[in-house]
């Protein structure tokens, strides 16, 4: 999980200890935890990927590049691509704009404003499962609170047949739940930004908003751009218990974002080969997307 | 800030509190519905203040009998299994950090570079981009169904690992110089003085890890085929399972009440260090 | 108690061609219970120095031994040394008693032992009523103490000291000199004092080793450094004002610098002729800046005379015996 942002891939101690032995022990538990459980069964996803096996397992043949070829020609996996990049674009956009909007707010008091910060933390120690549940129920059409005020203004909710309303659920839903999140850190970049660079500002006449879009804003550059990548990272994995506990994919596959369809087809459908070709093709994803965080955010902040 | 106009701060608060009221919302509306019997809730407009039946409600869901309980088990069950797996990947992962990151930054070893990638890596793909082929490693160990298959495939990943390296490097040189001056061995070192001056990012470290393994849904849908070990997030999910009239919102609720309360309590009473270990760690 | 010697001491950064050697063929024999200074500029490698023998760094070539043992192999707490730093490296979660006793409690000595060791170094250094306080609530002075209460609590046979009073502001500084000189005189224990700053070279010292560039320039008393400079590089380091250093003067030889000090030079009726440039009152003195033909002079003179005004032409004289000579290539005193 990305969920810890900025790291320093430079920087070594000096003073060390000799020792041939100690370092090896010290690693081990770890090391064989991640050897077991993760490069082994990745690389087994990645060999998987190129094979077809049957619903028994008992079966496998060579399958070279033929399961990624056949997701490329599969019209719901390219749906899914689209959904879920919709889907992240959405919930990237409007998680950092909300956020941003309150993190503005609460930076300009300071009486009260602990209140503030703890209510809002508050969605952070929810599951997203939970907050999918919480949505769904002010959503129900039948007893949810929500669908009653939209149904006084004359729109008839239906997640269940409605795709446009299911991915506004979903979305709602993923917003809500990583509020906190954005929220913390866009409130920390406004606070790091010295206090004499906004008084110097007003001194030159700039008004409140004014100093908003021209100094504070592009301070916040990097808190932005880091956050861009934390919020699709987080919408396409960790989405997943909100897209069960609501739509769960639907109506049809309409809300199956990709993460979604890996465990719908390697657990519901059986389809080992394929599901495997698509935790590859997420892995690429992921991998991509933490070295563009590294490459650009790394660098920005280092002025 | 700068300017001292009334208004403005009059204003700023409104903004907060609009935003406050609607992002706790959905919880306030939680603990209004685990406060009412199912007939109330199966009514719209739903009530909106509370009601009397939360002890009743609560009581149903722990203890596992009652009206509507579509699960055989008591959340009461479900909720340990939830509290062991947290503890268990909260501590398993600060442990073995603390370790590898003390490795890490304090010896020079062959294939340390290596080492430091390997464990790297790990950070970009979280369990959800291999569950395939994890499972079948778990199922091989005859680990299903397990606390070990629960955890021990979550304490893989090197979040831990790399804030506490990030803090190793912040210690002084001279700290350490001076500590073999005084014929400190590495491990007594390690346990005398790093453990110590490391304990706000235990803290940090406990509570999004705590956080983490409690809520963690995918990896136990897989992992649980047995009821007894569900963890609450699965037990609520099984709830909505059915057609949206026939769902026992007050229980729901109930369920989703506890079920986000010992994330909640950790979370705003370990606020302090919990927002500097996240924020921090940017830096 | 026990003497250092250093010999043929070599330090190289990197290896063969990329080599960086900081330090050369550096050799010295400090006697038992002896105060050493060591001092040179920044960057001259005297904390290098000073860590090797402490076991800090380790040594490219040559030997250190520290009484009669050769200390090249041995582990820094086997050395029977103690050294103070610069940021004085206390354990910021421990007590200052924790602090003293660490090294004693690794060393699984008896508690009675240490509480009676650490409370006479507590004694010693005025730190008794501070003893359960933590690092952060004391002042710099009052760190820097701790930091020397935890070296003598190991009574070992040589302290080391790295720049101990580099971070105290002016006043506290001089204060702490004094208490280390009284330290000193109490426990005298061998110690090697590494510093940027002549003052406390001068003060601290009963001899002093003057670095530059990783090469020794001068080891001998504060008096025989001042009065008699081995190089020009030390005439100009000692002594503030620095020593005049003129490559032309009258009566001077081709290829010689003559070096004068400031407080040697009195005005007198004829002389060396030379114009006034600033003034500067530092209360009981003057300092008098001067151009010499086209190379600048300082002069220190009593404030009570009659000083020249600035642009005014006068004379001085250096006094008699108080010239020194120096070969212009090398530097060196002839």
């Amino acid at each position: 999980m990305l969920s810890l942002g900025l790291l320093i891939l430079n920087g070594d101690k000096k003073v060390i200890f000799k020792s041939s032995w100690l370092p090896w022990v010290l690693i081990a538990p770890q090391a064989f935890i991640i050897l077991v459980f993760f490069f082994w069964p990745a690389a087994q996803a990645l060999i998987q990927s190129f094979q077809q096996s049957d619903v028994f397992g008992t079966n496998v043949e060579w399958n070279g590049l033929e399961n990624f070829a056949s997701l490329w020609r599969d019209d719901t996996y390219l749906a899914s691509f689209k959904t879920t990049a919709i889907f992240s674009i959405l919930v990237a956009g409007l998680g950092i704009s909300l956020s941003l909007f309150l993190a503005f707010f609460a930076d300009r008091i300071t009486r009260g404003a602990w209140v503030y910060r703890t209510l809002l933390i508050l969605p952070y120690a929810v599951a997203p499962v939970v907050a999918g549940v919480l949505w769904l129920f002010l959503f129900s059409p039948s007893v949810g609170l929500a669908s009653y005020m939209l149904e006084k203004l004359g729109v008839q909710w239906n997640a269940l047949l409605n795709s446009n309303h299911a991915m506004a659920l979903i979305v709602i839903a993923s917003v809500w739940k990583q509020i906190s999140y954005n929220f913390l850190f866009f409130l920390a970049g406004f606070q790091s930004i010295p206090k004499s660079l906004i008084e110097a500002a007003a001194i030159d006449g700039a008004s409140v908003w004014k100093r908003f879009w021209t100094i504070q804003l592009p301070l916040l550059t990097p808190t932005t751009f880091f956050l861009l990548v934390v919020n699709t990272v987080y919408a396409f994995f960790e989405t997943f218990g909100i897209v069960d506990a609501t739509t769960k994919g639907g109506p049809g596959k309409d809300t199956a974002i990709l993460v979604y369809k890996v465990y719908f087809d390697g657990f519901k459908a059986m389809d080992l080969g394929g599901s495997a070709a698509q935790s590859v093709i997420l892995m690429f994803i992921v991998i991509s997307l933490t070295v563009i965080q590294f490459k650009y955010v790394e660098r920005k902040v280092n002025y | 800030m700068v300017e001292r106009n009334p208004w403005l701060t009059v204003f700023t608060h409104l903004m907060l509190c609009i935003g406050v009221i609607v992002v706790v919302f959905p919880i306030y509306l939680a603990v209004v519905g685990a406060t009412h019997s199912s007939q109330e809730m199966a009514q719209s407009p739903i009530p909106v203040w509370f009601g009397s039946e939360g002890l009743t409600n609560f009581k149903t869901i722990l203890m596992g009998e009652g009206p509507g309980v579509t699960t055989q088990l008591p959340v009461s069950r479900m909720m340990w299994v939830s509290l062991v797996t947290a503890l268990c990947i909260a501590f398993g992962k600060i442990t073995i950090s603390l370790l590898s990151a003390f490795a890490i930054v304090y010896f020079q070893f062959p294939f340390r570079k290596t080492v430091f990638w390997g464990i790297f890596v790990t950070l970009m793909l979280p369990v959800e981009v291999r569950i395939v082929p994890t499972y079948k490693v778990i199922a091989d160990f005859g680990m299903v169904n397990s606390f070990a298959g629960l955890t021990i495939p979550l304490i893989a990943s090197a979040t831990a690992t790399f804030l506490f390296r990030q803090f190793f490097l912040t210690v002084p040189d001279e700290l350490t110089e001076a500590a073999k001056m005084d014929g400190a061995k590495p491990m007594r070192f390690f346990w005398d003085v790093l453990l110590p001056l490391s304990k706000t990012s235990m803290a940090a470290l406990f509570v999004i890890q705590f956080i983490y393994g409690w809520n963690q849904y995918l990896w136990p849908l897989l992992m649980s085929t047995e009821e007894r070990m569900y963890p609450i997030v699965m037990g609520i999910r099984s709830m909505t399972a059915g057609a949206d009239s026939q769902i026992q919102w007050n229980l729901v609720m109930s369920t989703a009440i506890l079920a986000l309360l010992p994330p909640a309590l950790v979370v705003v009473l370990m606020q302090k260090w919990f927002i500097k270990g996240l924020v921090d760690t940017e830096k | 108690m026990a003497s250092i010697t250093l010999t043929h001491i070599q330090k190289t950064y990197g290896l063969g061609a990329k080599g960086n050697t900081v330090i050369h063929d550096f050799s010295a024999e400090i006697m038992d219970g002896e105060f050493v200074v060591i001092v040179g500029p920044s960057g001259c490698g005297k904390s290098t120095l000073l860590r090797m023998v402490a076991g800090l760094e380790e040594i490219t070539q040559g030997e250190i031994s520290i009484g009669n043992r050769v200390v090249n192999q041995v582990e820094p707490s086997e050395r029977d040394i103690a050294m103070v730093f610069q940021n004085y490296a206390l354990y910021p979660h421990m007590s200052v008693f924790d602090n003293m006793a660490y090294g004693l409690r690794i060393a699984n000595k008896p508690l009675d032992e240490i509480k009676a060791r650490v409370a006479k170094a507590a004694d010693i250094l005025e730190l008794s009523h501070l003893l359960q306080r933590k690092p952060r609530e004391l002042s710099g002075g009052q760190r820097q103490r701790v930091a020397m209460g935890r070296a003598i609590v190991r009574q070992p046979q040589v302290f080391l000291f790295d720049e101990p009073l580099s971070n105290l502001d002016a006043k506290l500084r001089a204060q702490t000199r004094l208490e280390i000189q009284k330290l000193h005189r109490e426990l005298g224990i061998t110690s090697l004092f590494v510093t940027h700053d002549q003052v406390e070279a001068m003060t601290l010292a009963q001899r002093m080793i003057v670095m530059n560039g990783g090469v020794m320039e001068q080891f001998g008393t504060p008096e025989e450094v001042y009065n008699r400079p081995a190089s020009t590089f030390v005439a100009s380091f000692i002594g503030s004002p620095p020593m005049n250093l003129l490559k032309h003067a009258p009566g001077l030889a081709e290829g010689q610098i003559l070096g004068i000090r400031p407080e040697h030079l009195e005005i007198a009726e004829h002389g060396w002729a030379m114009k006034v440039d600033t003034v500067e009152l530092l209360g009981a003195e003057r300092l008098v800046h001067a151009q010499l033909g086209n190379e600048a002079l300082t002069l220190r003179l009593d404030a009570s005379l009659k000083a020249p005004k600035i642009g005014e032409l006068f004379h001085a004289m250096p006094k008699a015996g108080c010239i020194h000579h120096f070969n212009a290539q090398t530097g060196k005193r002839l």
